[in-house]
């Protein structure tokens, strides 16, 4: 047989096997070069259209996204629970902060947006795009996932030689522990152009505010930053995923034993993928620091900031990248939703349709995997699920009840709704494009001849 | 088939004359029991070895130490002349040392051609940041290892069912996709662990010749724990007999068949065998 399959010999069929590089390069730029223009497009075209309230929204679920995907690649791929993630964004969040509202002072003697036109949250547009403010933010967005990374890297390294259980420990100490530092620093933050300028620069990181917030920040986060990073978060998650090392990360989920016995460095592999998502976790933290009317306060960033993130990913299926972003896009709309029982009560006509809708091609596809099946118990799941909210709002609406109070406990239901339903969570480890049906098992022919057990076990294939 | 080659794989470094895997004196205890003693094996290039023994012997402790999921007590563990005591399981299998489980370990909700290609990332050269960017090298890796992969499943007449989930496939099916995966690494000696467990008889058949044809067609050195004595007695060229951690015989089939002290270990106390002097004993 010419064609062995030599293990030797990978490199050397991976040399021949490698694309010719003018159609490499493009395949590997477009999906950067189209997150760009995405978001550019959000902030410059549909920005205008839209009015404050839906923009701020869509600004948090940008942040939401990167945080829930983020924690994915941990929780997720290689199936370790950290339950600390919001620790990173603080740590992204603060050293970010600090950058900026220090670093302005600093360079422009206040602290205003001296940012262009991608990075402002008001609809109009004048100036120009890009000002000498953004390099700063980007900057500090950066130097703030580099620092959450290393914090990960830190807390990572002897707590992902441990399993399970520890790790969540270790992460829900590693969360609360930053927290009451940050918070329980004395220092106020300087307002004073002067004194800022004279302080020497290393002493500034100390006046972060302490448990009264870190006031005062100007405002950066726009559409574009943040769903330019949501959308980078979604094209290296992928990327990851459907690569070998995403298959290593998947294969340390599935079974750790085997995954060390076919050669993944375990303890390596899961080190780096919590060192990737701290670095997410701490640029979304940077945005979520200089988002309009947010003041910065660690006490937000604590282990209630950490399982919203936490449920998002359950929610959406571990492992499932599209998952988590649908969760978290669903999750921060809900409160927002709730905060307006008016508004959530006239949404019964369009669930009903969508039920209704649901039901038709549940009828049709006849197939238990089939297309039209899948989508159809989607339609009747997001219906029914809609349903559900509209008959919640209109009794809080009767009797008068603040539905925003009971968040935690609306999440709790659905958690426990999803644990009877659907315990994989909403797609399982799959993606939104992968709900297709299954591929058809082995040909009917042969299944009818294979018998019970072995189907093809009875002669040597080799 | 191809008939087994004169030299062993080519690029391969030319192991000492004596053994490929060679151990001496392995022991490890587990609190007050001894659970393996003084363990020793030769295995040449190229030879098909069996590890047998009642229940409890010894013989999965054998693999986890040889594999280095426990950690010795004593003793040395040479492949090729490099001692593999102190490596972690994942370094030892960069070294060479493949193995399937004794209760099936594939990764369920992975499909079976990823199943594979986790085996085959090892080799990989191409860099975390490189799979992001997704560089011309990790494409072409990439599609090195999926190529590779397919080959294999092909040869264990599974490439038709490469897109199923591997907790879907039949019994004998999931066997032989660890033993598929094992190979994916690259192994110069696989370790498997009752491959013939919960198989039927047609299976059985099967599964030797595929073992034989495995050998001869990658070349390697082969040790299997197997309770099944048709297979073993069948396949292997020598055995290695564990009772209570202790190696009680070794030798070529023929001469285990009828030690006297095999058998009793397997049949129990035995009068019959302290008044048979002239059994053939076993080399050790």
């Amino acid at each position: 047989m010419p064609t062995d399959p030599s293990p030797t010999h990978l490199h050397e069929r991976a040399r021949l096997l490698r694309p010719a590089l003018p159609g490499a390069l493009a395949a590997s730029a477009w999906p950067f070069l189209a997150c760009l223009l995405a978001a550019a497009a959000l902030q410059l075209w549909a920005r205008p259209l839209l009015n404050d309230f839906v923009a701020k929204l869509l600004l948090d679920i940008g942040t939401n996204v990167i945080l829930a995907v983020s924690l994915t690649m941990v929780n997720g791929f290689t199936g370790q629970f950290s339950i600390g993630h919001a620790a990173f964004m603080a740590v992204g969040a603060y050293t970010a902060a600090a950058i900026v509202y220090y670093g302005s002072y600093r360079l422009w003697g206040d602290a205003l947006v001296h940012g262009g036109t991608l990075s402002t949250m008001l609809a109009a547009r004048d100036g120009p795009l890009v000002a000498p403010g953004d390099l700063l933010f980007v900057a500090a967005l950066a130097a703030g996932g580099l620092a959450a990374a290393a914090c990960g890297y830190l807390v990572g390294l002897p707590s992902l030689r441990l399993r399970g259980d520890y790790l969540a420990i270790v992460t829900l100490g590693f969360g609360e522990i930053v927290r009451v530092l940050i918070q329980s620093q004395t220092t106020d933050t300087l307002y004073d152009a002067q004194a800022i300028r004279a302080a020497p620069w290393y002493t500034l990181p100390r006046h972060l505010g302490g448990a009264l917030g870190f006031s005062g920040l100007p405002f950066y986060s726009s559409l574009f930053w943040a769903w330019l990073v949501a959308l980078l978060t979604l094209v290296v998650a992928y990327r990851l995923k459907s690569s070998s090392y995403g298959r290593a990360f998947l294969s340390i989920r599935e079974d750790e034993i085997a995954a060390e016995a076919m050669g993944v460095h375990t303890t390596r592999y899961k080190v780096r993928a919590f060192v990737l998502s701290a670095f997410f976790a701490g640029v979304a933290g940077g945005i979520f620091a200089h988002t309009v009317g947010v003041q910065l306060n660690a006490q937000e960033l604590g282990f209630q900031r950490s399982f919203d993130i936490l449920i998002m990913v359950v929610l959406g299926g571990l492992g499932s990248i599209s998952g988590a972003a649908i969760a978290a896009a669903m999750l921060t709309i809900l409160p927002e939703a709730l905060r307006k029982p008016g508004d959530l009560a006239q949404v019964w006509p369009w669930a009903l349709a969508l039920l209704a809708l649901g039901l038709a091609l549940a009828g049709v596809g006849r197939h238990r995997g089939g297309w039209a099946r899948r989508l159809g118990v989607l339609a009747i799941a997001t219906g029914s699920a809609g349903l559900v909210l509209a008959l919640l709002a209109l009794l809080a609406l009767a009797r008068g009840v603040d539905l925003t109070q009971y968040r935690m406990v609306l999440y709790a239901l659905a958690l426990i709704l999803m644990m009877i339903l659907r315990p994989q969570g909403l797609l399982g480890i799959r993606e939104v494009w992968e709900l297709r049906a299954p591929p058809r098992l082995a040909p009917r022919r042969n299944r009818a001849a294979g018998g019970e057990s072995g189907t093809s076990g009875q002669e040597p294939t080799l | 088939m191809s008939a087994l080659p004169a030299t062993p794989a080519p690029t391969r470094a030319a192991a000492p004359e004596d053994a490929l895997l060679e151990v001496r004196d392995l022991s490890i205890s587990f609190g007050g029991l001894k659970a393996v003693r003084e363990f020793s094996l030769a295995l040449p290039q190229g030879r098909l070895a069996g590890l047998i023994g009642p229940n409890g012997a010894g013989k999965t402790t054998v693999f986890n130490l040889l594999t280095g999921v426990y950690r010795p007590d004593t003793g040395s563990i040479r492949l090729a002349g490099e001692s593999l005591v102190g490596l972690k399981p994942c370094q030892r299998a960069a070294a060479g040392l493949a193995r399937t489980f004794q209760n099936i370990r594939l990764f369920p909700d992975l499909c079976v051609l990823d199943n594979v290609r986790v085996a085959c990332h090892m080799r990989a050269r191409h860099t975390m940041a490189g799979a992001i960017a997704r560089t011309r090298a990790q494409r072409g890796e990439e599609r090195a290892i999926t190529e590779q992969a397919r080959q294999l499943l092909t040869t264990f007449g599974l490439d038709q069912r490469r897109q199923e989930l591997a907790r879907n496939l039949p019994y004998g099916d999931q066997r032989r996709l660890e033993i598929a995966r094992a190979l994916a690494t690259g192994p110069r000696v696989l370790l498997l662990d009752e491959p013939a467990a919960g198989m039927n008889p047609g299976e059985k058949r099967a599964l030797r010749e595929l073992i034989r044809l495995v050998r001869e067609r990658f070349g390697l050195t082969i040790l299997l724990i197997e309770h099944d004595m048709g297979v073993v007695m069948d396949i292997c060229e020598q055995i290695t007999v564990l009772d209570h951690g202790c190696t009680i015989a070794h030798g070529p089939p023929a001469t285990i068949q009828r030690d006297p002290k095999v058998i009793e270990a397997y049949l129990g106390a035995p009068d019959a065998a302290a008044a048979r002097p002239d059994a053939p004993r076993s080399p050790h």
